[in-house]
Order: C-alpha cells, then structure tokens, then sequence
C-alpha cells in the first residue's frame, strides 16, 4: 500500500500489535460553537468532504470485528449529521459501547429519545463555564441556558450523564462553581480536562495557559470536591501536563489502543496526528481497518521503541511513558521523534517554562491580543 | 458501603457487562472506561438480576459449580462491585 514500510514484511508487523479499543468517530468538523481551544486541526475548513453513511457504516463493522468496543461520536458537532440515529443503530447492534460526544446544540427532547430507542449508551454534553455570560463568550454562540436544559434530558431518560469542563485561564478562577454546577445538574461523570495545547488551543496558547498557583489551587478545590461526592458523582481529572516533569503516556502508546476516523476518512492514531509531517495517513476509502491499523506506515511509524532518540532509547521510564506524545514534541521543539519536553531529562524542556512565562506576561500586559475563534474564516486565514 | 442481605442485588443499569470474542472475556463497559472480569467475577456479577439477594447468589452459584464454602470470596468480590457500581440494591 502507499507509505507502508517495505523494509518490513506484514507478518512481522503483525506480531506483539494488539487490536484497537477505542474507536473515534469524528463524524463533521462542521460546528455552531467556536471554542479558542478546539482540538480539530487549524485548516479543517480545507477538508470539506465527509463520508458517507455507508462508509462509516463499513468502518464501525470492521473496528469491531478487529476489537474495538469504546465508540465515541464527535465532530465538529456530531448532531449536525442527519444519519446518526442510523449509525447509532449500526453500533449498537454490532455490540458497540457509543457515546455521543457533543455541545448539546441541536439536541432536543425527541432528539434524545429517538438516539436512546437506537442504542446509544451515554451522552457527554460540554459546558464552556458556570456562568451564562462566559460560557456564551467562550463557546462564541448563546448556548448556557440550553446546554442545562440538555444535561436535565440526558439524565430524565436514564442515560448516564457526563458533563466535560475544559479548563484554561478564562474559567479556572470558577472551579468552585462549575463542581457545584455539575452536582446541582446530576451528573454522574464531570470531566474537567485542563486544556491540552494542540490546535486551536496552541494557537491560544499565551491567553489559555493558567499560572502553576491557578492549576494548584483549582486542583486542591476538585480533589476536596472528589472525596465529598465519592460513590456519586466520578471526577476524571485530565491534568496539565505543562506543569508536570514527566509527560503524559500519550494515546497509551501509539497504535497501540486508539484509532481516530477523521470526517474525510483519514485513519489517525491519535486525533491531532494530522499535524505531524511525513505519516501519509491513509484512508478508509482505500484500505481495510485491518490493512490501516496493521499495515500502514502511519500506525506503525511509532509502534515500539525503535524510533526514539536520547534521552528516551536508554530511559528506564520509557515502557510507562513511551516518550510522551508525538504531536507535542513536533509542536514544540519542530522534531517528532524528540523527547515529550515536558519531561524535565529532555534537552528542550525549557520550553515549556518560556511557554508558561509567554502566558503569565500575555495576562499581566494592557493590551492583551484577542482570542483566536475557531470557525471557517479563521480557519481560512490560519492556514 | 456494604451488601445487605435483606435485599435483592441487580446490575447498574448504567453499566453493560457483554462478552468480547476478540478478547475472550467479559467486560464491563461505562462512559470513558472497560473492566475486563475474570470468569468468576462475571459468573457472580450474572446472578445479579434483581431477582436474588446474597444468600440466593452464593447457593446458586455453589450448586452451580459443585462447590461449598464460596460465601467469603463472593461477599468480598460483591462489596467491591457495590462500591464501584457495577451492581445496586433498593
């Protein structure tokens, strides 16, 4: 196939691979809000077509076959695709566990019944803040009041309900009052993912970025909050790897466990993939799950340890952290095959503070620039 | 948290527990995460049908087995269940 790596026969790939988990189905990046920290890639507006029903039908048929289980629907805005119900039916029917990732915009009551009735399992619905005010300003549409409404009808028809928080500069100071949100609404997850810097949010970096004292003080207030509504409500803390010395275990390895369909069809192996130079991504509309997820040069480029470069080839923390992630490295040093430098052993870890001081000395200055929206036109002039 | 007695035991509905054949293996599957179970976990988590309490759950599952003296392993495994919430009372 193209790009694969012709050194290296299909069985001998084939060995020590485990099949993907997760499957992400980002449906469109067509979507009403415009969050400045969308982990869609800056130039999405160039990719215009999307797949068809029936290729994502084929799509979910052999992911699951080959093991994936964990479906999640996203976007852009999943909702805004006319055929979900339909593949909502096809997932469930081949034993998926699916999850409609969405902004609650376009959700309605008879909406959320028709998606239960076809087999969806749980709805994570995402709130920008706890106040109308920021929320609206943030998501770049007036959409507070209906999001709650949505959280009120996800939990009435007996879905589980997660409501996801992404935390950055602008809403950190409201920790307190979106725990309370969250209870007050009944959720059974919150998600609170301090926002990783890919994409649109890299773009946004010196106005997203909190100071350590904020990321601390908004942890110790969740921590607290975790233990008082433990056995209730579950609290996923995505953390802020800007402010750790170790980086996260990306993706948990690379092809290992995650497998991304971008709306064009582009298999990725972890969704902000498109950003790395030189993968040649495949496509579902040429090739197999079984041929992309084994085969491809894409999944396999950083499989295993061989790639890797010092400090990573001789560090005994490489199994539990395999380097870090990929897109961070190419992002903030300009190699992929670099050390994660948010590792302090990395050569390139004072980045990361200049980031950080970048960030502190944007919110301290008069006239801080705006933030960057995500939307076509942008989109358009970014790239 | 612990199993009362006096009541019937039932599995979340806001959990699934499904057999994977490309894993060969139960599991439970919730929002953002999977359990995979060994074979005498999902036996236990199977006799929690809303229909059984504990002592029910531990005969049928001895006679099932032909085996005696289970009551501590399945009460233990069934107290860890409650607390996560793969299984409720009421």
């Amino acid at each position: 196939m193209a790009g694969s790596n012709k050194t290296n026969p299909t069985t001998a790939l084939r060995t020590g691979i485990t099949p993907p988990r997760w499957l992400l189905a980002e449906l469109t990046y067509a979507c009403p809000l415009q969050c400045p920290y969308c982990s869609n890639p800056i130039d999405y507006a160039k990719y215009q077509s999307e797949l068809d029903t029936e290729d994502w039908k084929r799509v979910l048929t052999q992911a699951r076959k080959m093991g994936a289980v964990q479906l999640g629907f996203s976007g852009g805005e999943p909702l805004t695709r006319k055929d979900l119900p339909e593949l909502v039916k096809h997932a469930r029917g081949l034993g998926y566990y699916s999850n409609l990732i969405t902004s609650g915009y376009g959700l309605t009551e008879e909406k959320i019944i028709q998606l239960k009735e076809a087999g969806l399992d749980h709805i994570q619905v995402s709130i920008q803040a706890s106040s109308q005010e920021l929320n609206d300003h943030i998501a770049g549409t007036e959409s507070f009041q209906h999001k709650k409404e949505v959280a009120h009808l996800v939990k009435k028809h007996g879905y589980p309900m997660v409501l996801c928080v992404v935390i950055h500069r602008e809403n950190i100071h409201q920790m307190p009052q979106i725990l309370e949100m969250a209870e007050e609404l009944g959720a059974d997850y919150l998600e609170l993912a301090n926002t990783q810097y890919y994409g649109w949010a890299h773009a946004n970096r010196d106005l997203l970025l909190p100071t350590k004292e904020q990321f601390e003080q908004a942890e110790q207030i969740a921590q607290a909050f975790k233990e008082k509504v433990a056995g209730k409500m579950k609290i996923y803390y995505v953390v802020p790897d800007f402010h750790e010395d170790r980086p996260k275990a990306c993706m948990n390895g690379w092809g290992t466990t995650f497998l991304t369909i971008a709306p064009d069809g582009v298999a990725l192996p972890c969704h902000s993939a498109r950003e790395l130079p030189g993968l040649d991504c495949p496509n579902v509309k040429d090739y197999s799950i079984e041929q992309i997820w084994n085969e491809s040069k894409a999944f396999n480029f950083f499989r295993g340890y061989e790639w890797m470069k010092e400090p990573c080839s001789s560090c005994d923390e490489k199994e539990k952290d395999f380097g870090g992630c990929r897109c961070q490295a190419y992002l903030l040093t300009g190699d992929m095959y670099a050390a994660d430098p948010v590792c302090s052993k990395s050569p390139n870890h004072p980045v990361i503070q200049e980031a950080i001081d970048s960030a502190r000395a944007s919110a301290l200055s008069d006239n801080e620039k705006p933030l960057i929206f995500r939307n076509s036109k942008n989109s358009r002039l970014l790239s | 948290m612990s199993i009362n007695p006096d009541q019937t035991i039932k599995f979340s509905p806001m959990h699934r527990l499904q057999w994977e054949e490309v894993q060969q293996k139960d599991v439970i599957l919730y929002p953002e995460g999977m359990v995979e179970l060994n074979q005498s976990s999902a036996e236990i988590l199977k006799m929690c049908d809303g229909t059984r309490k504990l002592d029910q759950i531990i005969a049928d599952l001895e006679q099932k087995f032909a085996m005696t003296g289970l009551v501590n392993d399945i009460t233990a495994f069934l107290e860890v269940a409650l607390k996560n919430g793969w299984i409720q009372q009421n």
